[in-house]
């Protein structure tokens, strides 16, 4: 067995493992905490491919974002866990049946022999990977790329507007109020009678 | 060294596992989100290897845009559950049925 086989086994090892505790896990915490650990041997399984621009953004952009995203908002609410497992044991046989059932089809079709590739020769030291992806994201792609830009605007406007709340008590100017109120709203003019001097 | 299709069993067994936690915790949303990452992470190992193996750097772009996506999508999805549990007091798929017919 190679030195790279073993990486291999060993950090696929990691991955499953820890994917099969996410989905069984008391705990969301726990569950957060060993997607973190998945994503993160998944990202050694991606250099071993050669992807080291991608193993490094995984880290940087689901360790270091997405999932502390995630465990800032399971830390917020304040969740019920034993009602939300019910129906773990209800559901174990079926979902147990469907997966296994899904995984074994497609093992089937990706041991078949279509997917024989020759083990391409590793990439020289020369060429850098980063490099690689940038040649080809800002002029063959450059549109997709501009438009995950724009995805990513929405996605920050969408989660601001969808939490935003607005608490009541709170004195504040509202403009278009204010442009809008009339002499009617501030001022009454009453007519009445002068008394009569005595 | 290590074949192409061992990486491709890798994707296809976390891919299920992703399945088959959808069908356990059917009821608490965050790990339903979860669930939906684990099933992103085994499309980009399957698109990573192919690009490895065909010596293409296209399926790397594809994996580059993914996880732009799925960071909007975690971030909208979480937006979503923060405000539903605001107005319910709970994330338990099952009562949230208002659209019920």
């Amino acid at each position: 067995m190679t030195f790279q086989l073993f990486v291999f086994f060993l950090f696929s090892a990691v991955t499953l493992l820890s994917a099969v505790a996410v989905v069984t896990m008391r705990n969301p915490i726990y569950a957060a905490l060993f997607l973190i650990l998945a994503f993160f041997s998944s990202a050694a399984t991606w250099v071993l491919l050669e992807a080291e621009f991608l193993g490094v953004v995984l880290v940087l952009v689901y360790v270091g974002a997405v999932m502390v995203l995630f465990l800032f908002v399971i830390m917020m609410l304040d969740i019920q866990i034993d009602t939300l497992r019910e129906g773990f044991i209800r559901y174990l046989p079926v979902g147990l049946m469907v997966a296994i059932a899904m995984a074994v089809e497609l093992i089937l079709v990706m041991k078949s022999g279509v997917f024989n590739r020759d083990i391409p020769e590793p990439s020289p030291l020369s060429v850098s990977n980063t490099e690689s992806l940038g040649e080809v994201l800002y002029t063959e792609y450059v549109f997709p790329f501009e438009i995950a830009a724009i995805i990513l605007v929405v996605a920050i406007i969408a989660a601001i507007v969808l939490t935003h709340r607005r608490r009541k008590g709170v004195k504040k100017q509202d403009p278009s109020k204010q442009v809008r109120v009339r002499r009617e709203d501030r001022v009454r003019l009453v007519k009445m009678k002068s008394e009569e001097k005595q | 060294m290590i074949p192409l299709s061992y990486f491709l069993v890798v994707g296809a067994l976390l891919f299920s596992i992703a399945v088959a936690g959808i069908f356990l915790n059917r009821k608490n949303m965050i790990i339903l989100l979860m669930c939906i990452e684990l099933m992103l992470l085994a499309v980009n190992l399957n698109f990573i290897a192919f690009s490895h193996y065909l010596g293409d750097v296209a399926g790397q772009v594809f994996v580059f845009f993914i996880l732009t996506v799925a960071a909007a999508e975690a971030a909208i999805g979480l937006a979503i559950l923060v405000t539903v549990f605001r107005n319910r007091r709970t994330i338990n798929v099952e009562e949230l049925d208002e659209m019920k017919g």
